[in-house]
């Protein structure tokens, strides 16, 4: 307890407290100002639509993983990792190097709100693979052959028996895949550009307040991410909690 | 004939699993497929149920050729061995599944569970979640999901075979009973000779993927048509070349039976009831045989380590037939 208390509450308590510093109609101006506003927005919107893309893409890459075999299933298993093991300033060379200005695959994302999507989807997409992959394995095929028999088709097993019990891992995951989405920083600033108004995200905002020497505006921003993300959080255990009782 | 197999056979890789396998299980009844691990008995469950497929051959179910439907059509209630229920739902739910699918409604539905939930006697747990139940009612609560939709036969994979022996036990006398009352065809898959002898009204032995015989557990039981059948169905012992049951043989200590063979007891083993005895022969050629007799039997002749004794099969003993020794 006091070793979670010195490296995550603590730190969270000194953030709000900064923040504080600014008094009610400071801290209001910081984040309604158009420019952090607007970064804000970008940041929370995109890392949500890059978590609705994981659940839906990263539940069907796990369940290819798990239930498919072809060739190269175990390379692929393994490259799934990369985008998380990545400095993210690599991933954001990477990115660059395929979607920027030179772009061998004549994509040219470079500047745009798309590059921040990329560069979420890039780095998030292993969460949601890697906590459904385990919980699938687990599911025995004689589930699945006893609802057969039943009487369900394949798309109704999914639904009804596959899903029910895969739907906390893929909260679990969508959970972390936020997370790290609103948090991003190195792997999106080389290709978004960083055009205030347009593909600024929250973190960069944070940094430039710093840079600026302005610490309570920065702890003003860092303060409303870690609302947003507790929301979320405590959105996604809702939903899971009220699946999981539907069953019942 | 409500379920017919005719020349199936299925391979796994370079497995021969089922080898031209065809057999009649008759309408009504509850019949075992009995036969030793890996012999092919699961794997023909399987393909009646739809959950595989023949390479060749056909199945028929109550006249209706099914060799090729899906298994969400073959209107068949499967039993599986680590009982597969569906963990996320009550007890209820899981019970009500197939109904549901069916889009029978609510009334319905909730009727016929309630009924279902009576005959397994599980009413009282309809809103636990299957984690909560014992290993002895997950699998009546998946009996009771198999015969929600009442299905044309009720096919169980080793129903039994994940219980301790004790539950075993009052299970299968509970499925006897239960088929008794509910009057559907019933198949199911066992290693244990005991429970298909003891449930059985059929027994259908298979062994490297063929079927050895057919027939009540009497007729097996007394008129094994090989070895391996004989052997599989409870314990044997060779004298004088014949195999003959430990149970079948008398053990006298004076040379009283003109075909009694002279011998020494050279090892005693008392197993709860029973006492079995290994008795060495004078005659250089099968020396060793295996005797159980009972402990009172045991007491009476002051039967003990290095006793001479003379054995002999029981009179009028069935199943000591000279029976076709299976080749290899």
């Amino acid at each position: 307890m006091i070793w979670f208390s010195l490296l995550v509450l603590i730190p969270l308590v000194a953030v709000l407290i900064s923040a504080a510093d600014l008094g009610a109609g400071g801290f209001w101006e910081v984040v309604s100002g158009p420019q952090t506003s607007a970064a804000l927005r970008l940041t929370v919107l995109v890392s949500l639509g890059v978590t609705a893309v994981n659940v839906v893409m990263g539940t069907a890459l796990a369940w290819v993983l798990v239930r498919d075999r072809f060739w190269g299933k175990r390379l692929l298993d393994i490259v799934i990792d990369v985008p998380f093991a990545l400095p993210t300033i690599v991933a954001g060379l990477v990115l660059l190097s395929l979607y920027g200005p030179k772009s061998p695959l004549g994509v040219n994302a470079a500047n745009t709100r798309v590059a921040v999507f990329l560069a979420l989807a890039f780095v998030t997409l292993p969460f949601v693979v890697r906590t459904v992959q385990p919980v699938l394995e687990t599911i025995d095929r004689d589930v699945e052959e006893a609802a057969a028999s039943l009487g369900a088709n394949r798309l109704t097993t999914f639904r009804r028996v596959i899903l029910p019990s895969l739907v906390p891992a893929i909260t679990a995951g969508a959970a972390l895949s936020f997370a790290r989405g609103i948090s991003e920083y190195g792997s999106l600033v080389l290709l978004s550009g960083n055009l205030p108004g347009r593909t600024e995200v929250a973190s960069v905002r944070v940094l430039t307040y710093i840079e600026n020497g302005n610490r309570s505006a920065a702890s003003a921003v860092a303060a409303i991410l870690l609302l947003v993300a507790l929301a979320v959080i405590v959105a996604l255990d809702l939903i899971q909690r009220r699946l999981a009782r539907r069953g019942q | 004939m409500s379920i017919t197999i005719s020349g199936v056979n299925k391979k796994f890789g370079d497995f021969v699993a089922l080898d031209n396998v065809s057999v009649d299980l008759p309408t009504g009844q509850l019949t075992a497929l009995l036969g030793p691990s890996g012999g092919g008995k699961s794997t023909l469950l399987r393909i009646i149920a739809g959950l595989e497929d023949a390479d060749s051959g056909t199945v028929t179910i109550e006249g209706n050729e099914a060799t090729h439907l899906p298994p969400q059509k073959r209107n068949v209630g499967f039993v599986f061995q680590h009982y597969a229920a569906f963990k996320h739902m009550s007890v209820a739910k899981n019970v009500a599944f197939g109904l549901e699918i069916r889009k029978r409604s609510k009334a319905e539905t909730e009727k016929r569970v309630a009924e279902l939930l009576e005959l397994v006697h599980l009413s009282q747990f309809a809103h636990r979640l299957p984690a909560q139940l014992s290993g002895g009612q997950r699998q009546r609560m998946a009996l009771a999901r198999a015969l929600a939709v009442e299905p044309t036969v009720l096919l169980l994979d080793e129903p039994f075979g994940a219980l301790d022996a004790k539950v075993r036990k009052e299970l299968r006398e509970w499925l006897r009973r239960l088929h008794d009352e509910v009057q559907v065809t019933t198949v199911f898959v066992t290693h244990d000779q005991e429970e298909a002898l003891e449930v059985a009204d059929e027994i259908v032995v298979i062994n490297d993927g063929r079927v050895e015989q057919v027939g009540t557990p009497d007729q097996l039981y007394d008129a094994p048509e090989s070895e391996f059948v004989m052997s599989f169905l409870g314990p044997v012992t060779k004298l004088s070349g014949r195999l003959v049951r430990p149970h079948d043989i008398e053990v006298y200590t004076a040379p009283e039976d003109p075909r009694g063979k002279p011998g020494r007891i050279t090892r005693l083993l008392r197993v709860g009831f029973e006492v079995r005895l290994i008795v060495e022969l004078d005659e250089p050629e099968h020396p060793d045989v295996e005797v159980t007799v009972t402990r009172a039997t045991q007491r009476h002749l002051h039967l003990e380590d290095g006793l001479r004794v003379w054995v002999a099969p029981t009179s009028g003993v069935r199943a000591i037939s000279p029976v076709r020794v299976a080749s290899g």
